[in-house]
């Protein structure tokens, strides 16, 4: 099916229909499979039992950004090649990347409480994960703003591209600035310094979580268009009691 | 297993993560469940799509 195919809703929900039980037990076994790897990591030097904490967190502290990316992706379709499925995916995509960015702050936050000491520390790295999650707030909070939405889908695209600025930041924080948040071990210059028995269930939660991304950001962006459907078969049905 | 003296922190991440997924799966279920029976409402009440075909029709 070429690609442009998936600019209709209806194919859309066709495929959605056909790929997301595959995608959906795909996703359980694989996050099945980290958990376990997980469970029988060995414990660190240093941080003992506590280096679990980093199976969760990395993954969805990567999510926080790609989901953002993915954002950013799909405001160039709303702004520059007008795809109708651009808006919906975008629109979907942010209460996801909210409940990721949350994730991400809350296991860092429990992680850093028994490693540096602190819950919270105004750092480069940590403040400006904190500013990306107000920004997804502040997307949802666009879109349930604007009553129109292809408005809200133009408004919504503009601050997206604007805020994807921040996405470089926090990725380079941790070089730019003095933080007490590591610099980066596993994505970096060099190959990763993790040992393989830590880097290999980091590596399957991670891919389990971009699957998990995946699956509900599919599902999510099927119940948009059968919502808009609703909003459509509402309106005809008001104009034609109008008439 | 194990987990030494910070075992309260590590269970309460896994445990917040699990209920954070668990909440946005219910959240996509139950709202697919509702828009489903709202275009089956509306089809009932005799709206229909210009192009004809139901709306609620989806694998």
């Amino acid at each position: 099916m070429p690609l442009i195919d998936l600019a209709n809703p209806s194919r859309f929900l066709t495929l959605a229909g056909r790929i997301l039980p595959w995608l959906v037990a795909v996703t359980t076994l694989v996050l099945a499979v980290g958990l376990y790897q997980s469970v029988i990591a060995p414990d660190d030097y240093q941080q003992g039992a506590t280096v679990k904490i980093m199976f969760i967190h990395v993954p969805n502290a990567w999510l926080s950004m790609f989901v953002w990316g993915v954002m950013s992706i799909a405001a160039l379709g709303t702004l520059v090649w007008r795809h109708p499925l651009a808006d919906v995916a975008a629109k979907t995509a942010a209460p996801i990347g909210a409940a990721f960015t949350f994730l991400a702050l809350l296991t860092g936050s429990l992680w850093g409480r028994p490693m540096w000491g602190t819950y919270w520390e105004w750092d480069a790295r940590l403040t400006s994960v904190l500013i990306l999650f107000l920004m997804y707030l502040g997307l949802m909070a666009l879109w349930r703003a604007v009553e129109d939405p292809s408005r809200a889908a133009r408004a919504a695209a503009v601050l997206t591209l604007v805020g994807s600025v921040n996405i470089p930041i926090i990725k380079f924080s941790v070089d730019w600035w003095n933080t007490l948040h590591q610099p980066a071990s596993v994505v970096r210059m060099g190959g990763s310094t993790l040992d393989r028995a830590f880097l290999i269930p980091l590596v399957v939660m991670a891919i389990g979580f971009t699957l998990l991304f995946l699956t509900l950001h599919i599902a999510a962006m099927r119940n948009e268009i059968l919502r808009r459907r609703v909003r459509t078969l509402q309106m005809l049905q008001a104009s034609k009691s109008v008439a | 297993m194990a987990l030494g003296p910070y075992a309260s922190f590590i269970v309460t991440s896994y445990v917040s993560v699990a209920a954070v997924v668990a909440a946005l799966i219910v959240w996509v279920t139950m709202d697919y469940r509702r828009q489903k029976a709202r275009l089956r409402g509306l089809e009932a009440s005799g709206a229909v799509r210009r192009s004809g075909r139901s709306a609620a029709e989806v694998q």
